[in-house]
């Protein structure tokens, strides 16, 4: 937007040096953010817990990059806070910084379900113990659906969204394909679905 | 009997299965880690994914408990390994490259498609949780009063799964 003619690319990319130049973020300032991030996210909302930190609190991200790397960590597999902290590692001090980033935010959580396994283990099957986890399954199950309902309202917006969803939930649950396979065909058909169309084909059929 | 190998292969296969979230990869996760290897059995997985939603940070760290069952604090830190590494790699490529491939026509097409089949995904794995879960008219409604509560307001659901355990000890409770 400052010199007319340049390359987009160009553009972006003297844009985000000196936003990482003047942040001046160290390798220990970001293993701490993340860690902070990874200790206190409860309940599975990462992202506004990333966003919160990222962007109002540390500010070495503006909310336009924060979308960018949010909606390319969506598109890949892998969950959304580990693929948002290499995104994010990355863009501040490259490989090395989403390396602690990563390892920050998966610490806290690690060491706690460490610590449970081993209690769980030991003292699983006591009565109250297996009374307290029925409710916390059930609860989680409202949780989970919950969670895709509202993902849901954002992704599946036509028909036949509704129709490849379906197929994959019949495919995996009903007909037990494995999901490398539903996710391969199904994907393959929806993506067909969804194919890139010149202008020039539809003109030349509408 | 060192179960080092089958746990890496494992759970880097099921890294890539996380299209859409760690929801995606739990029916494959179940019969990989239940039946085929048997390192822990359905109720055992079900409840470790339920204290898990109790844990801060990425969900899904459960699989560390599975690791450190299997092949103690080795099993725990190669299993986190294997099933963040693939994905880490993945990102961080891509990532780079990012610029580039907006040009790029079908990637709005793998993006568009993928949406839902990744809501497939997550609620295949709903599902398999729910089928070990929800055995009962008072589970049904533990899970429906949470779903409606935080479809209408806004609060942490860490604080719902509490909730749950203190109405899981009052009714199912000893007594």
């Amino acid at each position: 937007m400052s010199e007319a003619p340049a390359i987009p690319a160009d553009i972006a990319e003297s844009l985000a040096i000196p936003q990482t130049h003047l942040a001046g973020v160290t390798i220990g300032q970001i293993f701490l953010a993340f860690l902070v991030i990874g200790a206190t996210s409860f309940g599975g909302g990462v992202v506004a817990y990333l966003r919160s930190s990222l962007v109002a609190k540390h500010r070495w991200l503006n909310d336009e990059s924060f979308v960018e790397l949010l909606s390319i960590s969506q598109s890949l597999p892998g969950l959304n806070a580990t693929n948002m902290a290499i995104l994010v590692g990355d863009r501040l001090r490259g490989t090395w910084g989403a390396l602690v980033a990563v390892c920050g935010i998966c610490l806290p959580g690690g060491l706690y379900m460490y610590a449970a396994g081993i209690m769980y283990h030991q003292h699983g099957e006591r009565p109250l113990v297996t009374a307290i986890l029925r409710g916390v399954v059930a609860a989680a199950v409202g949780l989970m659906l919950a969670t895709i309902l509202q993902l849901g309202r954002t992704s599946v917006k036509h028909a036949m969204d509704l129709v490849f969803a379906l197929l994959t939930v019949i495919g995996v649950d009903r007909l037990h394909q494995s999901v490398p396979r539903v996710l391969i065909v199904v994907g393959i058909l929806a993506i067909l679905w969804y194919r890139p169309r010149k202008q020039s084909e539809e003109a030349a059929t509408g | 009997m060192n179960q080092l190998p089958a746990l890496i292969r494992v759970f880097a296969y099921l890294s890539l299965l996380t299209v859409g979230g760690g929801t995606a990869a739990l029916p494959e996760l179940k019969v990989l880690t239940v039946d085929v290897h048997h390192w822990v059995t359905f109720r055992q997985l079900i409840h470790l994914f339920s204290v898990g939603q109790l844990a801060p940070g990425p969900n899904m760290m459960m699989i560390v408990s599975i690791g450190q069952w299997t092949a103690g604090l080795p099993g725990a830190v190669v299993v986190v390994l294997a099933f963040f590494a693939p994905t880490a790699l993945l990102a961080l490529i891509v990532g780079r490259f990012w610029k580039r491939l907006s040009q790029w026509p079908w990637r709005y097409s793998i993006q568009k498609g993928l949406a839902p089949v990744s809501i497939g995904l997550l609620l295949a794995g709903c599902l398999m949780i729910a089928k070990g879960a929800i055995r009962s008219t008072t589970t049904a409604c533990i899970a429906g009063v949470v779903l409606l509560i935080l479809l209408r307001f806004k609060i942490n659901p860490a604080l719902l799964v509490l909730a749950g355990a203190i109405v899981g000890a009052i009714v199912f409770g000893p007594r």
